[in-house]
């Protein structure tokens, strides 16, 4: 099994320790938040829903881009792996936004129990989402400058880059689900 | 510290090529060297829990001593604790893992070896960070299990506790880390012919150890960064006066604690399980159970936190559930215990030092575990919760368990480390000093609790019977002293004049001991053929080579 992607999936195992933690937590006070702001009162599940469809769609792009890394199309995994970066950041554009929107409205980390473990959760999640855009546009500025030489240990190495992009896009399913689909029931 | 320098010396000569000095450390990523840092760092932090332990113990010396107030005590124990934990027993056990797991898989190196140096970092500069809060206001002061809402800044208003927290979080990372960098080496570089089931113990207990430190940590740093939004953004998770909860910490804490007892003590049974058998002169008895009972232990470990939790009253359901779960924890630890004691029966034992203190572990470690099944019966737990029978309790695991087998495995694997032999003399005294005051310091500690000495009171009336106690287990203290005082001259005095050791000083079989010692930056100019559990002793007696025995024609 090769070093790189087995490593990124141990890594994925431990994080998802972490996130099920923070969902716990939102889970825990989701019925006494406290006075103040809920999910069903403060958030936008179709707008943050749309955005969700450029993280997800990000996925396939990144599959596409290693796909083409093993096929030694430099210039298609260029563009893949770019077009991915830009769906991820569009992505987190709307997260900026939903967040400017919600401060605005006085809904900031310590307003109630809701409040704190929204922006514990998705922030951390966000976190990830930007690590994950730093690793990516890595390799793809690596694959831009002509350095990789095509080797299979490369390839491995970028499928683990993607690997651990397809787990941030899971666990926002989950977050989604949870946090925003849940209020909208 | 002094031995520092030394074992810089004496432990890489090959390395000065490269880099001189310091430097050479430094900017290392071999695995030997940074397995020897981790070790230094867990000697030096070991030193400093040492005093505080001492300081505790020259406080509740006499009833209604004020050499320390409650303020201060509060600091030292937490520290104490908390050192002792993150900063002495998980780097020592991650520090022999990272030396000795490539060299037993006949690997050049761990598998990612600047992540690794990462991990040590992390862990040094983790333990810095955490020490740093007696300058900027205070030590935490919560405990080493920072209970909310004490943890809270409304009760706890140094920044002590935020200090701990970003201190263990660096550490958590390292720590996840590095377990990721153990199984990835472990699975991806073992030398052909080393099976899964020919892979040594202590290989084994390091590879489910892993698996533990990254399922476990992780739950630990999601319930610190919620413990530092309580503190640096006002939030109130765990506040139960602004409708947070107090037992969610317990459950996240305790979710990450219980796993973390055998984070630090499946590696100690790595240990032993190596040690015992090699002077026994014999393969360990049921290697397939002492593998697969560590499977057991780590699962089961994930299902019985809230035995920590008995006095919060949950209910009876819970309460039964945990019972069962925890008592069923003894049956594969049991099954260690008579496999090592199997391996001794009929044995040519060799009382050195190391297997002196293996055999010590197996005595004191079984005293903490048959304490331990006390606790996991919830109604004994009631009555001795948070008492000294409880300090007592996980002194003996902690120390009479993953303490003596760190000794036994430094004592064996030092003149692989450096060249050279400790001395025996020396050793014989560091181990019954070590024995006699541990045995001071925490046996009677067993008693005080039953009589309601509750823990982590800063002092006490003159209640009969408190005193003479309470001056025998500060008398043991200062003997445990004089014993690692032995200890480090021991290993100050055999670094400069210490025998050679040669390549295999313990008529040992693991790959390991086939190189020089100590190791060539490499490791290994040849790996033996690996055929068996034990490589090195096929090699030596062909005609008594484990499969041929195993085949019946030996």
């Amino acid at each position: 099994m090769p070093k790189a992607k087995l490593a990124v999936g141990l890594f994925i195992l431990s994080e998802a320790n972490f996130f099920a933690l923070l969902i716990i937590a939102y889970v825990y006070f989701h019925a006494y938040p406290g006075p103040g702001p809920t999910a069903a009162s403060a958030l936008n599940p179709l707008r943050t829903g749309m955005f969700s469809i450029a993280l997800f769609a990000s996925s396939a792009t990144m599959i596409l881009g290693v796909r083409a890394y093993r096929a030694r199309s430099h210039r298609a995994t260029l563009a893949w792996l770019t077009a991915t970066v830009v769906l991820g950041g569009l992505f987190l554009g709307g997260q900026a936004l939903e967040y400017a929107g919600l401060y605005r409205r006085g809904v900031a980390v310590n307003r109630n129990l809701f409040a704190t473990t929204f922006f514990t959760l998705t922030g951390f999640h966000g976190l990830h989402v930007f690590i994950g855009l730093v690793a990516i546009a890595i390799v793809a500025a690596l694959s831009a400058s002509g350095r990789l030489a095509g080797t299979e240990r490369e390839a491995d190495a970028i499928e683990a880059v993607g690997i651990y992009w397809h787990f941030v896009d899971a666990v926002w399913v989950g977050i989604f689900s949870i946090v925003y689909l849940w209020a909208w029931l | 510290m002094s031995g520092a320098a030394a074992a810089m010396r004496a432990g890489e000569p090959s390395r000065a090529a490269a880099h001189r000095g310091l430097l050479a450390w430094v900017a290392s990523v071999d695995h030997k060297q940074i397995g020897v840092m981790y070790m230094l760092s867990a000697l030096l932090f070991f030193g400093i829990g040492g005093f505080e332990a001492l300081l505790i113990r020259v406080q509740l010396a006499v009833p209604n001593n004020h050499f320390l107030g409650p303020d201060t005590f509060n600091q030292i124990f937490t520290m104490h604790g908390t050192t002792m934990i993150f900063l002495v027993v998980m780097p020592m056990l991650a520090g022999m893992s990272i030396y000795a797991v490539p060299l037993m898989i006949g690997a050049r190196d761990v598998a990612f070896p600047r992540l690794n140096a990462l991990s040590f970092w992390l862990q040094l500069f983790g333990g810095f960070l955490l020490y740093f809060s007696f300058l900027a206001g205070g030590a935490p002061n919560a405990g080493w299990f920072s209970y909310a809402p004490l943890s809270e800044p409304t009760f706890s208003i140094s920044n002590g506790v935020t200090y701990w927290v970003l201190a263990l979080t660096c550490l958590g990372i390292g720590s996840i880390a590095g377990g990721i960098n153990m199984i990835v080496t472990i699975v991806t570089l073992r030398v052909s012919g080393q099976t899964i089931r020919r892979l040594p113990l202590f290989v084994w207990m390091t590879l489910v150890n892993s698996f533990l430190i990254i399922m476990a940590l992780p739950v630990l740093n999601g319930a610190l960064v919620m413990l530092l939004a309580d503190r640096l953004l006002n939030a109130h998770i765990f506040s139960p006066a602004f409708g947070g909860s107090a037992l969610l910490w317990q459950h996240y804490f305790w979710g990450f604690g219980h796993p973390e007892v055998y984070i630090m003590i499946l590696p100690a049974f790595g240990i032993i399980s190596e040690v015992i058998p090699v002077f026994s002169g014999k393969p360990i008895y049921g290697y397939e159970f002492v593998a697969a009972s560590t499977v057991a232990i780590a699962f089961l470990s994930f299902t019985v936190w809230a035995h920590h939790m008995f006095a919060v009253g949950m209910g009876h359901v819970f309460e039964l559930f945990f019972v069962f779960t925890s008592m069923s924890i003894a049956v594969p630890t049991g099954i260690k215990i008579f496999n090592w004691s199997a391996t001794l029966y009929h044995g040519r034992i060799r009382f050195t030092t190391s297997m002196m203190f293996a055999l010590g572990f197996i005595v004191m470690f079984t005293i903490g575990g048959l304490t331990g099944v006390s606790f996991a019966v919830a109604p004994i737990d009631w009555q001795l919760t948070d008492t000294y029978y409880l300090v007592a309790h996980f002194h003996y695991v902690l120390f009479g368990g993953s303490a003596l087998a760190i000794f036994a495995g430094l004592y064996y694997w030092f003149p692989k480390m450096t060249g050279r032999m400790l001395n025996e003399r020396i050793g014989r005294w560091h181990f019954w000093l070590t024995i006699v005051g541990l045995n001071l310091t925490f046996f009677v500690q067993h008693p005080l609790g039953m009589m309601g000495m509750p823990r982590r009171v800063y002092t006490y009336p003159d209640l009969p019977g408190w005193m003479i106690l309470n001056m025998i287990s500060t008398i043991g203290a200062f003997i445990l002293l004089a014993s690692v005082l032995m200890f480090l001259w021991n290993i100050v005095s055999s670094l400069s004049s210490g025998a050679p050791a040669g390549d295999n000083p313990w008529d040992a079989w693991t790959l390991e001991w086939a190189t020089s010692s100590p190791p060539p930056p490499e490791n290994f100019a040849l790996v033996p053929p690996v055929h068996g559990r034990r490589p090195l002793w096929d090699l030596k007696y062909p005609d008594r080579a484990d499969e041929l025995v195993a085949a019946g024609e030996g």
